[in-house]
């Protein structure tokens, strides 16, 4: 498993804040419904678009192919393999 | 519960109103805007309702209006808006004043127009007749002074010699200068310019060439009176001889519509002639001047209160026309109305009648009553500026069925989610969201410029579904770390070079790989990893794995969602038996089946890959989780339905992703499966059903009444039941069962048309990026500076027109399909009919529209 739990504690956390918090702090209205379901669907969406990104990335299967000066360059801006 | 969820409660009224109130509170009820009035006449023709002559008075006096407002536009006055609030709708008495100003208003009009055009008409005839004068006198000039003769001598000769100019003309005009000398008569006239060859070739045809003409251009227009446009033209003057010629010519005149002018021969009665001429003008130029001088003051005058007049004749008719919808009650002293109100509002509604009663001094209040009905009342969702775009989608694909789940507030995120991920890019996203915003912060102002093109409006209206748009690309480019095909390096990539200089200097492409410290084991945390964007040899294979298994993803958890929402319409409207048969076993079905192969992707995204503790390691445990060992999910789904398992190829690694894997989908499939025959025949059974239990109770309740009627009571007439024909419900369930399995398959595969879009926009852009801004980045010097500036304003025309604006239109169509299909075929029915309240705002606005 390549997962970090920063990343993961992090953009759980704020999303979670978004659609679950948030929405009981939303003022009192006619329009209190519709505005908790946009916070509660923002959200969910967000959180599940990055959350894929995230896991897609999580074991990569294949390495990046590059030509040799772009690895020139990564190697002289990026610096060395940790 | 907000009131965009489900369509507001109606309740069918009865209202009895006083005849002399009903007038007043109509008028309340159409500025409140919340009464849909039910035609009580419908086979009265409209000739014969009660308030025709009314409706037929307030027709004539929008005709006066128009009128005025025509006369108005044509002087380029400025109308005024109407000042402050709308004027409330006079009252009936008031009608008649203004009839009487309308009235007076167009006959001074009318009368000013005519005695202008009378005007007008006398002072074209003088002008022309001006200038005939003038240009005759040029032609006579010219005779004379080639000649060498004074007129007096040639009329001399004329009255001596009459042989000699007949001989004249008998030889044809062979010479003319000399011919004209001895022309007697002539006419002379004016005519419009383009008609002049035409009319000279006539004229030599039907006198064979007997007549002379001259003619000159008017340099300057003329003002045709009965259209006042302006038109060219042409002076002439035709020479002849003899009586039938001039009947001849006089008639081609009078065909070619020229004006003919008498023309004084002798120069000393031309001139007088053309000083009195002159003179006249001057008058009738005066009594002109003070004639648009009134009709300018008359129109300002109106100017000021048109606008103001028209909203009240407005009010006025639509109130007679809803009048009209009602019935006399037998007393002929009271008004009956039915309508149809939101259940809410009936208090509001009671207060606006009472302020109608008191307006009109009535001492009787109105009478609101509920009734109650079977018939199916209208939906009504309570909007506001936001949600109203969201809801105008919905309804385009159908009003929903009275009191059904409403998709629009779901619609609000989902939409420009989806729209997102199909144009993730975070540039062309801020574009849009500035643009959005724009149209947003300005709204006002730009509400107020009432600009009219169908474009603009468009845009307009949909100002918060672009802004979200935008805001949303952002998001999604960002986590596709694309911005105009580039991408941004903020956390810092998780790849690094681990080749040595030899390696690198020897080969032209390499390949990291992530079983190595190329790889750093924790991936870059926010959205794609840059380096990606950088490895043009294999970015898009990477990129279409990812992009095709979210779109699965996303869309498999879209359905499920638009399922769920079927639940709750069946709670809300006790369907207990649809909840058996049709949300559990549909649930199931995408459960079992593609929300599976959802989790499948979770698992080998999780479960194979480096080993960051074994690196590059050959132990056969380790290569069993390795990426050589991970399956493709859409081979691992097919076998799975076909009940098949492919022969092992690769003998290190395991069968299966996990244990018992071939047994639990065997289970999965066979449940799903079975869940079809539910689907197909569990309603039909359970109303079947019902049926012979209801029809079983009819009997006993028959029995029963027979009993009573032989007891001395009346007989009852058995219980009326709308049994549905079996049959139909039958077919009826087999199309929707067949839709939703094959469609939950079709359905599926539908949501990657999510990666293809994504795919396509973020290749054009990169596209558009490589042919032109890198060619003009890579220029050198003084010239590549003036050739960037080109090539940057071609890369950003088309950065915003194909990019945005075509790509953009693209994928608002493909997420209006997939809310359209995909989402609402699992929950909607939208078989509803729309709310269409009395409302003064409306009738207006139309009206309004219709007139521009």
């Amino acid at each position: 498993m390549g997962a970090s739990f920063v990343p993961i504690t992090v953009f759980t956390v704020l999303w979670g804040i978004v659609g679950i918090v948030c929405p009981f702090f939303v003022p009192k209205g006619p329009n209190r419904g519709i505005t908790q379901v946009v916070l509660m669907l923002t959200a969910a969406t967000c959180w599940l678009f990055w959350l894929c990104a995230y896991m897609a990335q999580m074991n990569p299967l294949i390495g990046p192919r590059l030509t040799s000066e772009t690895l020139i360059w990564i190697a002289r801006t990026w610096g060395e393999p940790y | 519960m907000g009131s965009l969820f489900r369509s507001e409660e109606m309740t069918l009224c009865q209202l009895f109103l006083q005849s002399e109130a009903a007038y007043a509170c109509v008028s309340e009820l159409g500025e409140l805007g919340l009464v849909q009035f039910r035609d009580l006449n419908p086979d009265v023709n409209a000739f014969q309702r009660k308030f025709v002559n009314e409706v037929r008075r307030c027709d004539e006096m929008e005709r006066k209006l128009r009128y005025l407002e025509k006369e108005i536009r044509r002087d380029g006055i400025p109308m005024l808006e109407i000042p402050g609030e709308c004027p409330e709708a006079p009252q009936p008495r008031e009608m008649i004043d203004l009839e009487a100003t309308f009235e007076k208003l167009e006959n001074e009009l009318r009368e000013v127009n005519q005695n202008a055009e009378a005007l007008k008409r006398n002072f074209l005839e003088l002008t022309e007749l001006k200038h005939i004068l003038r240009k005759t006198q040029v032609f006579f000039d010219e005779h004379e002074g080639g000649a060498n003769t004074t007129e007096s001598m040639t009329r001399a000769l004329i009255s001596d010699d009459p042989n000699r100019h007949i001989g004249h003309v008998q030889l044809g005009l062979r010479d003319k200068q000399e011919s004209l000398e001895f022309l007697p008569c002539f006419v002379a006239g004016v005519i419009l310019r383009e008609r002049i060859p035409a009319f000279e070739r006539m004229l030599w045809r039907a006198c064979r060439g007997n007549v002379f003409l001259r003619q000159a251009e008017i340099d300057t227009p003329l003002e045709d009176p009965s259209s006042s446009d302006q038109v060219f033209k042409s002076v002439f003057i035709i020479f002849f001889q003899g009586d039938q010629l001039k009947t001849r010519v006089k008639k081609i005149c009078e065909g070619f519509r020229a004006t003919l002018y008498p023309c004084p021969e002798a120069p000393a009665d031309r001139r007088e002639m053309a000083m009195g001429v002159m003179t006249r003008i001057e008058d009738l130029n005066t009594v002109l001047g003070q004639t648009q001088d009134h009709r300018h003051r008359v129109l300002v005058a109106a100017a000021k209160n048109i606008k103001n007049w028209f909203v009240k004749v407005r009010k006025i008719k639509a109130i007679y026309h809803t009048l009209n919808l009602f019935n006399l009650d037998v007393t002929q002293k009271c008004l009956i109305a039915e309508c149809w109100v939101p259940a809410l509002d009936l208090e509001t509604i009671q207060l606006a009648l009472r302020r109608g009663t008191e307006r009109s001094g009535s001492s009787v209040p109105p009478i609101l009553n509920r009734m109650e009905t079977l018939e199916d009342p209208p939906t009504y969702n309570r909007t506001n500026k936001f949600t109203f775009a969201f809801q105008n989608l919905i309804y385009a694909y159908g009003v929903a069925t009275y009191r059904e789940v409403n998709p629009a507030p779901y619609t609000i995120i989902t939409f420009p989610f989806l729209f997102a991920v199909m144009f993730g890019d975070l540039g062309h996203g801020a574009l849009m969201a500035a643009f959005g915003f724009w149209m947003c912060y300005k709204e006002k102002p730009l509400q107020a410029k009432k600009i009219d093109s169908e474009i603009w409006t468009i845009f307009f209206g949909g100002r918060y579904i672009i802004l979200l748009m935008g805001l949303f690309s952002m998001y999604t480019g960002l986590i596709y770390n694309d911005i105009f095909s580039k991408s941004l390096n903020i956390f810092g990539s998780a790849w690094r070079n681990n080749y040595n200089q030899s390696t690198l200097e020897s080969n032209k492409m390499l390949q990291l790989n992530p079983d190595s410290d190329a790889y750093t084991q924790t991936p870059y945390p926010f959205g794609i990893d840059p380096v990606w964007q950088l490895a043009e040899a294999n970015k898009i294979i990477f990129m279409n794995a990812y992009k095709m298994k979210i779109s699965i993803i996303i869309g498999v958890f879209h359905m499920l969602f638009g399922v769920c929402l079927s639940l709750w319409n069946h709670l809300y409207f006790k369907r207990r038996i649809s909840i058996y048969v049709e949300f559990i076993p549909q649930i199931l079905f995408l459960v079992l089946l593609f929300f599976y192969m959802v989790l499948l992707m979770f698992i080998k995204w999780t479960s194979y890959g480096p080993n960051a503790a074994h690196l590059g390691s050959d132990d056969p445990e380790i290569v069993k989780t390795s990426a050589y060992c991970a399956p493709s999910i859409l081979i691992t789904f097919i076998n799975m339905m076909l009940f098949k398992t492919d022969p092992n190829t690769r003998p290190q690694c395991n069968d299966n992703m996990y244990a018992g894997q071939i047994g639990l989908q065997k289970f999965f499939v066979i449940v799903a499966l079975m869940c079809v025959p539910v689907m197909l025949f569990g309603k039909p059974y359970f109303i079947m059903k019902e049926q012979k239990e209801r029809a079983r109770q009819g009997h006993q309740t028959i029995e029963g009444a027979a009993e009573n009627g032989a007891a001395g009571g009346a007989a009852l007439p058995p219980p009326q039941h709308h049994d549905e024909d079996i049959t139909e419900v039958f077919i009826h369930q087999a199309i929707h069962t067949i839709e939703y399995v094959l469609g939950s398959i079709s359905h599926t595969a539908s949501y990657l048309r999510l990666w293809a879009l994504s795919l396509a926009h973020a290749q054009l852009a990169e596209v558009a990026w490589n042919m032109l801004l890198r060619k003009g980045l890579m220029s050198r010097d003084f010239e590549g500076g003036i050739f960037l500036y080109v090539v940057f304003a071609g890369w950003a025309a088309i950065s915003v027109s194909i990019l945005v604006l075509m790509e953009g239109l693209s994928a608002f169509l493909h997420t209006l399909r997939l809310h359209w299909v995909e989402f609402q075929s699992k929950f909607y029915s939208g078989e509803g009919y729309l709310f269409q309240p009395f409302s003064f705002e409306v009738i207006l606005d139309s009206a309004g529209q219709g007139e521009e």
